[in-house]
């Protein structure tokens, strides 16, 4: 079996897969039996400084939306930081990192932004015996109106200050956590590069309300009649955070910068996913929310077998595996040419394929009198659209016409050449330079 | 009508062979992998799952299902054998409606369960189409252990010793080994020689040699068992049958039903094998149905099943039973065989109808007869075993017998239903416990 051992900045953990920040790690009651469950390591609950505590809301924190059979798509959450007494925390994180050596702790910080904050929280934490901390600079309510999450993370200026701040006051690993609620992700990544952060971490939640009470007309979650915007996270997050996972991985600036891949990932393949794009490790905080600690077995036996059989030894190797493809639109080979291809054995005629082509798309398939449904290949695009609406994973297929063949649809040979847009006579560019 | 069919008598070829093999074949068939995929997707990853709780092996449920969605059926099969090495025949013949599927939280909300054993088959069928095998052997320890009967419990406990490092030596009276899943479970079960297969695969791990063909107090006794080896594990099943009593039971064409299912499972063309035209079998379990539907599907007009009690205490489950009736079989409850008719062969068996209580009522009928199977209830046989509980062997924890040194499991030993999924997880607990006997030593 595969080694999923991972050191991710001078932290070791037997497996990619940590707890995030959240309540799963809010307390030594849940992290013990996250251990004992097989997590490789956790970002504990956001600490915030010593004082009076934190207070939530006592009314509904979450609400989410679904899918068919309504597994759990997306949730959105309006909780703050840990309500729960710093000291407490403390020792709490100290207790467990001595009864399991073997896994990653790491403590989350959000104090205000002043450096004494951070001078004085620092070595409390270094006192724990943690393995690192994580500057939570991402949560989107609650925290922000005071200063504080991602009314830090939004204005890169201040992730270089703070991280820098942190970087002088001591001696443990700096992980920033970055938040989705920003335009471009590399500027904030870049600032906590340039503090000297050890690694960047993402995404925290997005900015969201998941739906509208039609009786109280009010947003939920609804408390007494009100609701406010909370931070979205679970599957559905899952794409945007693998695009600012790519963005920050492909930057040539930030390639040698660690990153801890966040935001959806609920099976192994997930993981796989947010590794290949350069994550270093995963977090995980909806599926465990939603399933319970076990569902790691599944991500740990997942992983190995797919390393197997891809004959990796270790997790380094698959990190950034698929970081130099991703590329720029103007640089796909427009010489690429696919056309779909229906499996009439797995094909049961549902229809969803014509209808979306014959009304939305291209008008690319046919249906005969007895539901059979084939493509026209002189009209087809490949755009794939069919594809995604079969409720049959692997009916329809997209084929790739052999260079020679003749595309019925342009009636052109397929060259075999590359050949992208910014090549392509169309490209206003290459006409002028042509000139 | 087709005269074949209704001719009297034990003959064969009551079928022509396409009919024969439609009748026989695979009666799950395999998911495919859309199904597949649908299925798992039911599934809600229950923590502390009721259908864990219900099998007799404790197979990680939530967890195989959650790893044949995210496309991992050979982690998925993996998560089974490591709790049932036979998952592959277990997902074939166990029972669910009455074990995983009956407590699955969507039967109970629903009337729909998650399809476990089909899942469980798709998994296992995948990894072993690739002809792997997951498991390896720990260093040698150097000790051997003996193993009457190569069944469920046998092999189970040889495989489980086998990956603990001890060397393993199976005995069995019977030239080949699978006990029962290879004589006994229902060929529409167990088809395309599923059963042997499974032999040789769960074989890879190495470390157990069978010996076929040498049966305990014929070929070797308990005492020279004890003194050649380091432990001993009785998986001997049970050997002997009940015997009916009504009087004319010795009549020609009065058989017992588990020796004509092992003649047919070992018969390699169904045209060849004769089956009666009217066929009456006595009794209430799993082999009474397996015996009438496979005489059903071998061409027998008229097929019964008449068991004493009703049909609430009937052995095989409600599902049984209705795969009997879309078969074409009757069932008669209520009634016990007084008296078997017939000039040297039996021609008609009679009946008394009984309360729930087997009172008799005084009232009889006759049903027409060319071919009765008996199948009461099987014995175990044997002399010189360890002290018994009632008619089997009695255990104590994970198959300690009365002898030191002695284990038993399975059909043979007292405690658990006799089912093929029991034996294993018996046969396994035994092996456990055998490995921490023989390390302490
Ligand atoms: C007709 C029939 C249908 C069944 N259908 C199902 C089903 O669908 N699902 C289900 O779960 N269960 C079913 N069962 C029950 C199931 O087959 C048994 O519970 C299971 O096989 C018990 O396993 P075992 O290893 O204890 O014994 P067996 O499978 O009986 O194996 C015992 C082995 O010991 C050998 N042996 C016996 N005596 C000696 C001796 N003296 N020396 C050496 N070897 C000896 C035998 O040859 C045999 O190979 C069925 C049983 C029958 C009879
Ligand atoms: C209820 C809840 C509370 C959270 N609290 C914190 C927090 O205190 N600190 C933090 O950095 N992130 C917090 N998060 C964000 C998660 O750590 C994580 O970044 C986000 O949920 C995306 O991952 P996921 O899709 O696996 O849930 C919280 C998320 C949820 C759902
Ligand atoms: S999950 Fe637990 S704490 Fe939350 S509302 Fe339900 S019962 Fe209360
Ligand atoms: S959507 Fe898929 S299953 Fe439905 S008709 Fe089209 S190809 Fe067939
Ligand atoms: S009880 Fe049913 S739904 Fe729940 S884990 Fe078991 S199979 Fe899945």
């Amino acid at each position: 079996m595969a080694n999923l051992t991972t050191d991710f900045v001078g932290i070791k953990s037997p497996n990619p897969f940590w707890l995030a920040s959240a309540p799963p790690t809010d307390k030594e009651y849940n992290v013990r039996r996250a251990f004992e469950a097989g997590w490789g390591g956790v970002v504990w609950k956001t600490l915030g400084e010593a004082g009076p505590p934190i207070v939530n809301v006592n009314g509904p924190r979450y609400g989410a939306i679904w899918g068919a059979d309504r597994r759990l798509l997306g949730l959105n959450n309006i909780e703050l930081i840990t309500d729960r007494p710093l000291d407490v925390n403390l020792r709490e994180i100290k207790a467990v990192k001595r009864d399991y050596p073997d896994r990653a702790m790491v403590v989350s910080l959000m104090v205000p932004c002043v450096e004494e904050a951070w001078k004085a929280i620092l070595p409390l934490v270094e006192e724990t015996g943690a393995d690192g901390v994580e500057l939570n600079f991402g949560c989107p309510h609650g925290m922000s109106e005071r200063g504080m999450g991602s009314a830090v993370g939004q204005v890169p200026e201040y992730i270089e200050m703070v991280t820098r701040w942190v970087k002088q006051n001591t001696r443990m690993p700096c992980i920033v956590k970055l938040t989705p609620n920003i335009t471009d992700i590399r500027k904030p990544a870049m600032a906590a590069h340039a503090g000297g952060a050890d690694a960047v971490s993402l995404i925290n939640t997005i900015n969201s309300i998941t739906s509208v009470d039609l009786d109280l007309f009010a947003p939920e979650p609804t408390i007494d009649g009100k609701g406010a915007h909370g931070g979205y996270c679970g599957p559905a997050v899952k794409p945007i955070a693998l695009n600012m996972v790519a963005e920050i991985a492909r930057t040539p600036e930030m390639a040698d910068l660690p990153i801890s891949g966040i935001g959806g990932v609920t099976t192994w393949k997930d993981a796989a996913e947010f590794m290949a794009l350069g994550a270093g490790n995963v977090q995980v905080c909806t599926a465990a929310m939603t399933y319970g600690f076990k569902i790691v077995q599944e991500m740990i036996s997942g992983l190995s077998q797919y390393m197997d059989e891809k004959g990796m030894t270790s997790t380094s190797e698959l990190v950034r595996k698929a970081v130099p493809n991703v590329s720029d639109w103007q640089h796909l080979n427009l010489n690429y040419v696919t056309k779909a291809r229906i499996d009439q054995d797995l094909c049961i005629s549902c229809g969803r394929c014509f209808a979306a082509c014959e009304d939305t798309s291209h008008q690319a398939i046919v249906m005969s009198e007895d539901r059979v449904f084939t493509v026209k290949d002189d009209e087809c695009v490949a755009c794939n659209l069919c594809v995604n609406v079969c409720p049959v994973e692997g009916c329809i297929t997209m084929e790739r016409l052999e260079v020679g063949a003749i595309d019925e649809r342009t009636g052109r040979p397929v060259a075999a050449e590359h050949g992208d847009w910014t090549s392509h006579p169309n490209n206003p560019a290459v006409a002028q330079a042509a000139e | 009508m087709d005269a074949r069919a209704l001719k009297e008598g034990i003959v064969s070829g009551r079928l022509d062979p396409d009919a024969l093999s439609a009748g026989f074949a695979d009666l799950h068939g395999q998911l495919s992998n859309h199904e597949a995929l649908v299925a798992a997707d039911r599934c809600y990853f229950c923590h502390d799952a009721p259908c864990v709780t219900a099998c007799p092996t404790d197979i990680d449920i939530p967890l195989f299902i959650r790893q044949i969605a995210t496309g991992t059926p050979e982690a998925a099969a993996k998560t089974i054998l490591t709790q049932n090495i036979m998952g592959g025949m277990c997902a074939r013949v166990c029972p669910t409606e009455t074990l995983c599927e009956e407590v699955c939280v969507r039967e109970v909300a629903e009337g729909e369960p998650v399809q476990i054993g089909r899942l469980q088959r798709y998994a296992t069928d995948t990894l072993m189409a690739q002809g792997v095998h997951p498991f390896s052997r720990a260093a040698p320890t150097g000790k051997r252990i003996a193993i009457v009967g190569a069944g469920p419990a046998g092999l189970a406990c040889a495989h489980r010793l086998a990956m603990h490092g001890h060397d393993v030596l199976v005995f069995d009276a019977r030239p080949k080994a699978g006990g029962l899943n290879e004589y006994g479970i229902a060929a529409y079960k167990s088809t395309e020689d599923f059963a042997a297969r499974e032999v040789d695969w769960l074989l890879q791990i190495g470390g157990i040699e069978i010996r076929n063909g040498i049966a305990l107090g014929r070929d070797m006794t308990m005492s020279e068992l004890q003194s050649d080896y380091d432990a001993v594990f009785l998986g001997m099943g049970l050997g002997g049958v009940n015997a009916l009593t009504a009087p004319g039971a010795d009549k020609e064409g009065v058989l017992d039903a588990v020796g004509f299912i092992a003649d047919l499972r070992q018969c390699t063309d169904l045209s060849s094998l004769p089956v009666g035209r009217d066929v009456v079998v006595i009794g209430g379990g799993m082999t009474a149905v397996d015996a009438a539907v496979q005489s059903k599907l071998l061409g027998a007009l008229n097929v019964t099943i008449v068991y004493r009690r009703g049909r609430d205490r009937m052995n095989a489950s409600v599902w049984e039973q209705e795969l009997a009736a879309a078969k074409g079989v009757r069932i008669i409850t209520n009634a016990s065989p007084v008296a078997v008719h017939g000039n040297g062969a039996v021609r008609e068996i009679e009946f008394e109808f009984t309360d729930d209580d087997l009172t008799p009522t005084g009232q009889t009928f006759r049903l027409a007869a060319d071919q009765v199977f008996k199948a009461i209830g099987q014995t175990l046989t044997g002399d010189d075993l360890p002290d018994l509980d009632g008619r089997k062997i009695a255990v104590t924890g994970p198959g300690r017998t009365s002898v030191k040194g002695v284990w038993a499991g399975g059909d043979c030993a007292a405690g658990g239903e006799d089912l093929t999924v029991t034996a294993v997880a018996e046969g396994r607990d035994a092996a456990e416990d055998i490995h921490v006997a023989l390390m302490r030593a």
